[in-house]
């Protein structure tokens, strides 16, 4: 489907995630496929305990695959050592899950600058570069709020800023829309769909339609494994009147 | 375009047809692009027919010639009125689709599950296109409200899919 790891992003193959063993033995994730190409956007969608989370969380090293391979940008990291592993999460992934995961004490300003100054950029560097990503989310006028001071989706766009900061090759997005209401998630998809447009590679797990259909392929998943995969691009226009309502 | 809408649009004020047209397409954003620009004139002379319009031509300016000016009549405004008090609400035709599943599970002829897969793919499809056109729009306009209506229904569509895979899939794997 790629030709060779020059242009995939994200690969895993024959990828396997069990925990508990005997009758007690949950297949978590079990036997996936995948590949995702530079600047693409990737859902994957399924109920609660299909096993996305488990597969976004090995795909970015924040868990240890039970067999398969991990490559990231062509290097597998499924069997690399903790501080590589952890280097690699630095620098090359950008998390954002559903509880925001900010620190409560630092400002909005703090928690976007602190990844990059984690990863060996200087203060000044870091502190530039956070101020340009809330600037990016259309947070700048928030960046000394604490995040308690902050709506949901604000601090969901804080989170994204603090994913992007060190220029990772993919963000990594676990059910980014989860904790929104209405409007602060059709901010958050306004965020993701500039993203894809500067060529962010985005992987998206969601239980939510309308987050899935942000992207260009969307594959669902059920009981670990892959059953279905869509390209949604290429669409329908000319329908969206009959929807509402109103003849041709 | 039903009667009353035109109808309703007029109660602003008296308005040339081209106004109206405009008032439609703010309100309808992308949607208001394939809209037929003859229609609206038909139906207004549809609506002075039957006394809900009034129709006086305009003396008109240079750039804009003499032009009809349509205003509503007593009777047009109470047909308004009562348009907005009315209930209505379309109905999703989900029995069709229902009684598709149950048809092809009875007599073997399709698997339930890819008429539900197929289906899911099409909507998938039509949420896309209806979330991108909502991105689109400004915060807080008109079109943006309406398709974002689209995307909610789509989206409930979506949730009742999965309701019918888990369905037939339960009773695949049953006696």
């Amino acid at each position: 489907m790629t030709d060779g790891a020059g242009t995939s992003v994200l690969r895993a193959r024959g990828l396997r995630k069990h925990y508990g063993h005997g009758e007690g033995l949950v297949r978590a994730v079990d036997g996936v496929d995948l590949d995702v190409a530079a600047g693409e956007t990737l859902a994957v969608m399924g109920p609660s305990g299909c096993g996305k989370s488990t597969l976004l969380h090995l795909l970015g090293g924040l868990d240890r695959p039970s067999g398969g391979e991990v490559c990231v940008a062509g290097r597998r990291i499924d069997q690399i050592g903790e501080k590589a592993l952890a280097r690699m999460r630095r620098t090359a992934v950008g998390f954002v899950f559903q509880a925001f995961h900010l620190m409560d004490e630092l400002t909005a300003v703090e928690n976007v600058e602190l990844a990059a100054l984690l990863a060996g950029r200087s203060a000044r560097a870091a502190r530039r570069r956070a101020t340009e990503l809330l600037e990016q989310v259309g947070l700048a006028d928030r960046a000394t709020f604490l995040p308690s001071a902050l709506s949901g989706g604000q601090r969901q766009r804080v989170a994204i800023a603090r994913a992007l900061s060190n220029e990772p090759l993919v963000v990594l997005a676990d059910e980014p829309t989860g904790n929104l209401d209405s409007a602060s998630t059709l901010d958050v998809l306004r965020l993701f769909e500039s993203l894809h447009e500067a060529g962010q590679t985005l992987v998206i797990v969601s239980h939510d339609a309308r987050v899935a259909a942000t992207a260009d392929r969307l594959i669902s998943m059920r009981d670990g494994t892959f059953v279905d995969e869509t390209r949604l691009t290429g669409g329908t226009s000319g329908k969206l009147g009959a929807l509402a309502g109103l003849e041709g | 375009m039903q009667q009353e809408v035109v109808l309703a649009m007029l109660a602003k004020e008296p308005s040339h047809g081209y106004e109206l047209r405009a008032r439609l397409r703010d309100a309808l954003g992308p949607l208001g692009e394939t809209m037929n620009a003859g229609q609206i004139y038909v139906t207004l002379t549809r609506l002075e027919k039957a006394g809900l319009v009034t129709c006086e031509r305009s003396t008109g300016s240079a750039d804009r010639p003499d032009r009809k000016v349509y205003a509503l009549t007593p009777n047009g405004q109470q047909r308004v009125a009562e348009w907005l008090a009315e209930v209505s609400w379309p109905k999703p035709d989900l029995a069709e689709f229902h009684l598709k599943l149950v048809a092809a599970a009875a007599a073997g002829l399709a698997d339930p599950l890819t008429i539900v897969d197929t289906q899911r793919r099409e909507l998938l499809r039509r949420l896309r296109d209806a979330q991108r056109a909502a991105l689109a729009e400004p915060a807080g306009s008109d079109a943006g409200l309406l398709l974002e209506g689209i995307a909610l229904r789509l989206q409930a569509d979506l949730r009742w899919l999965e309701a019918c895979e888990q369905n037939w899939t339960g009773r695949r794997s049953g006696p």
